[in-house]
């Protein structure tokens, strides 16, 4: 039901896919309105988002700027691209580390699914350096906790 | 960060190269990893963190050791990040499934 797939296309993109309970009309509006955005997209347990800028129009601003109250402050700049409200949305974004990464493009789609919806997003594959990057900063971060955690599990 | 001359330097020592080799076994302690050489541990413990910091092995905690291993490259560096970014989108999507139901009942009570 909600499981979420992750697959690479080629050696360029990768595409992930879940579905969801409510009508492509909720999920789509919990991608392009703030006060929305801002209770979900947040990452690690801990972190919250005081900054969401979320402007959906054609040109219009993003800005999400994370916080965990430990120091490790983020943010991620973008801008619309297209939007066809309740269906699709195209947006580039860049993650500052606090060098910014190279532009990714991500479609996001929202298509019927019963009475549910089924969200396929396919962003740009980043190349070596900035994967690096972004695991290097995510340690950085306290996700190394939560590595360890794991690996206790396991 | 990991960069083509660190990397080749990390590579360019003998006993590193030997290092790597061993690792290629299996995971391995200092210790372990310091009987065949004629060193100190502390000098092996020197190469250790050269290998780390070009990113070609991992080191993970366990009780007062280090155990080191290989660290993925290539094709699998790429999968340790799909692994980063799968967890943070579930995670985030976990939340969203929670917040779409919240969004439903204040449409219920519009239409009433």
């Amino acid at each position: 039901m909600s499981t979420l797939t992750l697959r690479t296309e080629g050696d360029k993109y990768v595409v992930v896919t879940r579905r969801f309970a409510a009508p492509p009309e909720a999920v789509y509006r919990a991608h392009t309105e703030p006060k929305l955005v801002q209770k979900w997209l947040l990452g690690p347990d801990g972190w919250t988002m005081p900054v969401c800028i979320c402007e959906a129009k054609p040109h219009g601003k993003i800005r999400y700027e994370w916080a965990n109250g430990k120091g490790g402050d983020f943010y991620l700049t973008g801008e619309f691209i297209e939007l066809e409200p309740y269906r699709r949305i195209v947006h580039v974004e860049r993650m500052h580390l606090p060098d910014a990464t190279p532009d990714n493009r991500i479609e996001t789609r929202f298509d019927p699914d019963g009475t549910g919806t089924l969200m396929t997003m396919r962003m740009t594959l980043p190349d070596v350096e900035t994967r690096t990057r972004m695991l290097t900063s995510g340690m950085e971060r306290g996700m190394e906790a939560s590595y360890v955690r794991l690996e206790g599990i396991i | 960060m990991l960069d083509l001359d660190t990397t080749f330097s990390a590579l360019s020592d003998p006993t590193r190269r030997a290092i790597l080799g061993r690792l290629a076994l299996g995971e391995q302690t200092v210790m372990e990893l310091a009987q065949p050489f004629d060193m100190s541990q502390p000098a092996i413990s020197k190469h250790l963190r050269v290998l780390e910091s070009a990113g070609l092995i991992a080191r993970r905690v366990e009780g007062a050791k280090r155990p080191c291993r290989l660290a993925k490259g290539g094709v699998d560096a790429i999968d340790q990040w799909l692994a980063m970014l799968r967890k943070a989108l579930a995670g985030n999507y976990d939340r969203l499934d929670a917040l779409l139901a919240d969004m439903k009942p204040s449409k219920g009570r519009r239409k009433r």
